[in-house]
């Protein structure tokens, strides 16, 4: 058997486990990792200006193609860096693999220089962390890091490294398993075949039924068992903001986004449906709007992965844990061997009403009340322009909620942005993952003035691997979401939500060797645009004037119940 | 309603503080906690007792389930169970003292474990309700010090937890 180090041994099991890129930067407890790193080609390092950086591009990979992502830090200010991109991915369940550097064994606990307990640090935000006690242990630490990161509900897991763990004189046999079996971690591969009966019965009975789906379907690869099913039943399909794609945005059974920002005509049907039909989601409280109120007349059929995501915050009359593929499947085989049919009658008269919905707001904005272009507008105009075909990595804010409602994804994993927990600093990094793994495709970050400075130093990164992605800044010159609170709850008291001295984005990205456009009229966007995706081979940033008084709507109000909505500043349900 | 919740876990580094830190992060409350390797000595149990709601405890335990390091997770209140808990009290013990906490200790069934001039240190099992009535029965003005293990707990009859 092959004698190697432990810090070969880290990049070996990194290459056996079939990773192409791990993103990073280096530092004094992860010398001799990288000194290994150098020494091979075969997993090509990819160096961040920050950490985080490096934590939400290995994210986007996972986002992107449902396989762990992979980061390197070093000890102490590296690892803590890293927390933020640790926890962006918790909240969304994506696999990763975070490599942390640790001060050397013995002087764990002394307060060492760059020594932070990252295993206690990280606790609450990774699925499970593993601290190398032996440097024999790392071939197999390393694949149950991947084995957990990627089953079962997915997360981030944390593999913390002290210095001498990886000491280049000191080998040892490798080899790297080729399984690997827990006796505590069985996550489940099927559903109860009982339960999906009794859920399948419930579907062929309701009059007005909703299948509401989440980024379930989208991690768990469900998105043509869910098509499938919702257009042999014919049943209006909703997507949470982590689940767009999951159903193909431009067909008619697609019924819009739900929730705070959710469509008009989703929010209303969840209010009156007779059969929730919830997959891979979780029922947040974006979701659910106030929990008392919640869908009043609605039973609820709930598949998830995770037991612990069933009856949390509302409680199902089916629960079923299984993948979601795995379900759907069996759900299908189901509807194709049944003798009895949905009610189509009822089912004519419930999509009667949603179309009623659908006209009565679809998503329309005012590009009247203001000299500047809507950002509604920049998104439709994207868009148009990309055929609706790019992969869309967005930051947090009004653009985000924008970009969700008015980007029609028709494929899964093509919509990344940060959901749960609202990472501002997401979008960039983000858009750098996937070009790099993805270089024939479109790949656009839209963002806002404010987002974009929260990791803007990557564009130095960009420069350096020539990652040709597209920039779309809707810059309306303010933290657009706080300053739409502020107008709706604090009478416009903007506090703190007015960026005063912005730079010249164009001088900004033209000093790190990239391509500005700047666009402050409508009737130049379309070109402008084409152009900007014309230059494949260059990164373009586009900064786009919008009116920054614009608001998102609809926009539920707070604590009430599904249909009580704001569709404009004027109108409410 | 107060809920007695056994773990089976791996007897691991860090595996105990991501109990406890769970129960923290969930806003979970732990009235006692105690822990212990079994007798295979990769495995670890450990009690702990909790006042929440139906709701509450439901979550409390699907979500130390999805814990990798637990193997197992029952909540013993839900069926018939024996419970123990071990006190330690160290009491002033002079004058007719001596005589009055020696009495109510045999009457618990307590034993005195050591004994100085001026105090006495009982051991006292049983329920915690048990552990209670005895500290209230002396009256807290002759206590000294108390350490309490926390609650520990198994089903009756076949049931077990086990791999």
């Amino acid at each position: 058997m092959e004698l190697l180090s432990g810090a070969e041994m880290v990049v070996r099991a990194l290459r056996d486990e079939g990773v192409k890129y791990i993103y990073g930067y280096p530092g004094g407890a992860l010398l001799h990792v990288y000194d290994a790193i150098f020494q091979q080609e075969d997993v090509q390092h990819i160096l961040v200006r920050h950490e985080q950086a490096a934590t939400h591009m290995a994210d986007a990979y996972a986002r992107a193609t449902g396989k762990a992502g992979v980061a390197l830090v070093t000890s102490g200010p590296g690892a803590t860096n890293a927390v933020t991109g640790i926890a962006t991915a918790y909240m969304d369940s994506i696999p990763m693999v975070v490599l942390t550097g640790q001060v050397m064994s013995h002087l764990i606990g002394e307060d060492a220089f760059q020594e932070t307990d990252m295993i206690g640090v990280s606790r609450p935000v990774v699925k499970h962390s593993f601290s190398v006690q032996d440097p024999e242990e790392i071939p197999a630490i390393i694949k149950k890091a991947f084995h957990i990161a990627e089953s079962g509900r997915p997360g981030p897991v944390v593999v913390d490294i002290p210095k001498d763990m990886t000491t280049p004189t000191e080998r040892f046999p490798y080899e790297y398993p080729k399984s690997v079996k827990l006796r505590s971690y069985n996550p489940v591969s099927r559903g109860h075949t009982g339960q999906i009966k009794k859920a399948m019965d419930m579907i062929l009975d309701a009059k007005r039924p909703v299948i509401y789906t989440g980024g379930g379907i989208i991690m768990g690869d469900a998105s043509a068992e869910l098509t499938e099913l919702a257009q042999l039943l014919n049943v209006p399909v909703t997507n949470t903001l982590m689940g767009l794609g999951g159903y193909p945005g431009t067909d008619r059974q697609f019924i819009g986004m739900l929730g705070m920002h959710g469509s008009y005509e989703s929010n209303m049907a969840m209010h009156h449906t007779d059969l929730i039909v919830a997959i891979g989601a979780r029922f947040d409280d974006r979701v659910t709007n106030g929990l008392d109120k919640f869908c009043p007349t609605a039973k609820i059929i709930h598949v998830d992965i995770d037991p612990a995501s069933i009856s949390k915050t509302v409680k199902a009359d089916v629960p079923i844990v299984g993948p979601a593929k795995n379900v759907l499947q069996e759900m299908l085989a189901l509807v194709k061997a049944s003798k009895k049919e949905i009610d189509k009658e009822a089912l004519e008269i419930w999509w009667q009403q949603i179309e009623e919905w659908r006209a009565r707001h679809g998503g329309r904005f005012r590009t009247d009340d203001s000299e500047l272009m809507k950002p509604q507008q920049v998104i439709e105009m994207l868009s148009k322009v990309t055929n609706g075909d790019a992969y869309v990595c967005s930051d947090v804010g009004q653009h985000q909620m924008f970009a969700a409602q008015y980007y029609k994804f028709n494929k899964p994993n093509r919509w990344i942005n940060s959901g749960g927990l609202g990472t501002m600093g997401f979008g960039l990094p983000a858009a750098m993952g996937v070009k790099m793994n993805f270089p024939e495709e479109e790949v656009v970050c839209v963002t806002g003035e404010g987002s974009i400075q929260m990791n803007i130093q990557e564009l130095s990164t960009i420069s350096q691997y020539d990652i040709p992605l597209k920039v779309i800044c809707l810059n309306n010159q303010s933290l657009g979401m706080v300053r739409q609170w502020q107008d709706m709850n604090y009478e416009s008291r903007h506090s703190h939500s007015y960026m005063k001295s912005l730079p010249d984005f164009m001088k900004l990205v033209e000093a790190y060797g990239h391509v500005g456009i700047k666009v402050d009229k409508y009737e130049d966007l379309e070109d402008a645009m084409r152009r900007a995706f014309a230059m494949k081979d260059r990164m373009v940033f586009m900064d786009i004037a919008v009116d920054p008084y614009e608001h998102v709507y609809p926009m539920q109000v707070p604590r009430g119940s599904m249909r009580d909505m704001w569709l404009s500043k004027t109108e409410r349900t | 309603m107060r809920h007695i919740i056994s773990v089976l876990m791996e007897n691991e580094p860090g595996a105990l503080s991501r109990v406890v830190g769970l129960f923290s992060q969930r806003n979970f409350n732990i009235e006692s906690l105690t822990v212990a390797p079994t007798e295979d000595s990769t495995l670890s149990r450990l009690t702990v007792t909790t006042v929440g709601s139906d709701k509450v405890v439901e979550q409390i335990t699907k979500q130390l389930n999805k814990l990798i390091d637990v193997v197992k997770v029952v909540d013993l209140t839900e069926g018939e169970h024996v419970e123990r808990e071990l006190m330690m009290i160290k009491l002033k013990a002079t004058g007719q003292m001596r005589a009055e906490i020696k009495r109510t200790a045999d009457i618990f069934r307590g034993q005195i474990i050591d004994v100085t001039s001026s105090t006495y240190t009982v051991q006292l099992t049983g329920a915690s309700e048990k552990l209670d009535a005895f500290i209230e029965t002396l009256g807290t003005s002759h206590i000294m010090e108390v350490v309490r293990t926390g609650v520990s707990g198994l089903s009756r009859g076949e049931k077990v937890l086990s791999l």
